[in-house]
């Protein structure tokens, strides 16, 4: 790639900048200037230093104790949502069909709940699965298996997790298609007359075509998991108890409904950077792995 | 062949499911809903949807949300078209963090944003106009367009902008004449993710409305706390929520898989 140096270019993207600036620094300024402040009410604001953060990342404080419990919570739900999502999306990305009517129909129907918004998603788990008047709850109870998502915990998250799953497993699985349709067909027909096996094939031609789209799906189902609000939120309310409380869910509480700013700001802070950090990592895996394939 | 069958029959199936439920119970009486688990309606109803398209409360939820919706994917591509030709065509000071930069603010929760957006939308006036909701979904919207477009424009050989100069195109001219049209299907893609990020998003959309341009998806979550449940009345608007998604995937059904081919989504 020789692109030619031209610093003209970035009149071009000065009005990314400028909008991206404006909704991303503006409102983060304000968060760090919550952070290092506390509040008594009657918009009097006190000089707190780094001491939010100290409560947070110590977790035998109350403050502490909360976000590291909602911390761990997230981080095993993340993996459960990326153990289960992705094998699931490359099987059903080897069954789609490759030609013919059935390509466009079965992409419309797999792409169908991408296209709900969440606390719809929300709402079709939270009746689907409610054992009075939801099939799935329904059906459960009868075969004679406890099953309450309000009231018992693991209920929750079993609830949570098929519900991410049936939300989300059709992305992993598009990407893994669109993988594959970029290999040509003379590399089945060569496998094919080496009489390489099933196995041998996905092994040797189909995953290493996929390894990149795959990247992108684990690093967008990671992120999208590990800040996910609107549907447990909607579906058990964090609940029972703490039991399904993520890192949204406990910061949406501390900001927006016990006003806690100094609190709620250094937590989004910590989660932020969190973040930031992690899509690092990706991008630098990334584009190491592009430079190496040019 | 058949084993492939099987997988992909019991995971449309598994999709579709809860889906028909959801339909199944839009078609029902309240009365038939709580009596007991029907798995048709038998009792055949359109009365929650007509309620619906009769009652401004609920359409003006459907109009809010198209609003905002049209006018941040509006938006997001047209900022987007120039800075993601920068990217595809030149390099400058800065440009692969910048780069990063914009990419992480497509990863950045939501969550935090919600109270200061609310801080900001308010100061400067904005707040409860479809406008706030457009801005904000701008965030992350905006580094998404930007990331596909170079996907597409980098795909289009640097030729035919070098030929275009020498002819004596401006630069304007040019890419609103000659290169635009060129990746019109990669805008078309855009178009496609753009509309459904901001069409899914509520936590934002609804922090920053409160009477006057309340998305739909909120004016659900609302009306159930209030008038105790109404379960097929709210079936019935979960189903509505699903049509323009559904409406938009079947126009776009064969540029979906181009846009996911480029591993940008």
């Amino acid at each position: 790639m020789d692109k030619p140096v031209n610093q003209g270019a970035w009149l071009l993207v000065l009005p990314v900048l400028l909008i991206v600036a404006f909704s991303a620094i503006v409102p983060l300024m304000t968060v760090v200037n919550y952070s290092v402040q506390d509040t008594f009410g009657n918009n009097q604001f006190f000089w707190n230093g780094i001491g939010w953060y100290q409560e947070l990342l110590d977790p035998s404080t109350d403050l502490g104790g909360r976000f590291f419990d909602a911390l761990w919570r997230n981080l095993l739900f993340s993996f459960l949502i990326l153990a289960i999502e992705v094998p699931l999306g490359i099987a059903v990305a080897l069954s789609m069909p490759r030609q013919g009517w059935r390509v466009a129909a079965t992409l419309v129907v797999l792409a169908l709940p991408l296209l709900i918004p969440w606390n719809v998603v929300g709402t079709i788990w939270q009746i689907f699965a409610r054992e009075d008047i939801g099939l799935l709850g329904w059906v459960v109870n009868h075969l004679g298996i406890p099953y309450n998502y309000t009231a018992d915990p693991l209920s929750a998250w079993v609830t949570i997790v098929t519900m991410d799953v049936w939300h989300w497993t059709s992305l992993v699985a598009l990407l893994c298609y669109a993988g594959l349709r970029s290999i040509p067909d003379a590399f089945y027909q060569a496998a094919r007359i080496d009489g390489a096996s099933r196995w041998a094939i996905f092994r040797n031609i189909q995953l290493p075509k996929m390894r990149r789209v795959l990247l992108i799906a684990v690093l967008l189902r990671f992120m999208d998991s590990f800040m996910i609000y609107t549907e447990p939120f909607v579906v058990t309310g964090g609940g029972p108890g703490n039991s399904t409380t993520f890192v949204s869910i406990d910061l949406v509480k501390l900001a927006l409904g016990q006003f806690d700013l100094g609190k709620a700001a250094a937590l989004s802070i910590v989660y932020n950077l969190i973040i930031l950090a992690v899509c690092w990592v990706f991008y630098t895996v990334m584009t190491r792995m592009d430079s190496g394939r040019s | 062949m058949l084993r492939a069958r099987i997988v992909l029959g019991l995971y449309i199936g598994f999709l579709l499911l809860p889906i028909y439920w959801l339909v199944n119970m839009s078609l029902k009486t309240n009365s038939e809903i709580v009596s007991g688990l029907t798995l048709w309606p038998h009792t055949l109803t359109f009365e929650n949807y007509t309620k619906i398209f009769t009652d401004p409360s609920w359409y003006s939820g459907y109009i809010n949300s198209l609003q905002y919706v049209a006018l941040n994917t509006v938006l997001s591509i047209a900022l987007a078209l120039p800075a993601a030709y920068a990217f595809s065509r030149y390099r400058f000071v800065g440009d692969k963090h910048l780069f990063f930069w914009l990419l992480s603010n497509r990863m950045a929760p939501p969550a935090v944003f919600a109270l200061p957006f609310f801080n900001l939308y308010s100061a400067i006036g904005l707040f409860d106009t479809p406008f706030a909701v457009a801005l904000a979904h701008c965030l992350f919207n905006v580094p998404l367009a930007v990331w596909i477009l170079e996907g597409f424009m980098s795909g289009v050989p640097r030729e035919i902008d070098e030929t275009a100069y020498l002819d004596g195109y401006g630069f304007p001219h040019f890419f609103v004449k000659i290169f635009t049209p060129l990746v019109a299907s990669g805008i078309g893609v855009t178009a496609f993710f753009c509309f459904m990020f901001s069409w899914v998003e509520l936590l934002l959309a609804r922090t920053l409305t409160s009477v006057d341009t309340k998305p739909i998806a909120a004016t659900m979550t609302r009306t159930v706390s209030a008038a105790g449940m109404d379960w097929g009345l709210l079936a019935a608007a979960g189903v509505l929520t699903i049509v323009p998604g559904a409406l938009v995937i079947w126009f776009v059904r064969n540029y979906i898989a181009k846009g996911f081919a480029l591993g940008r989504v």
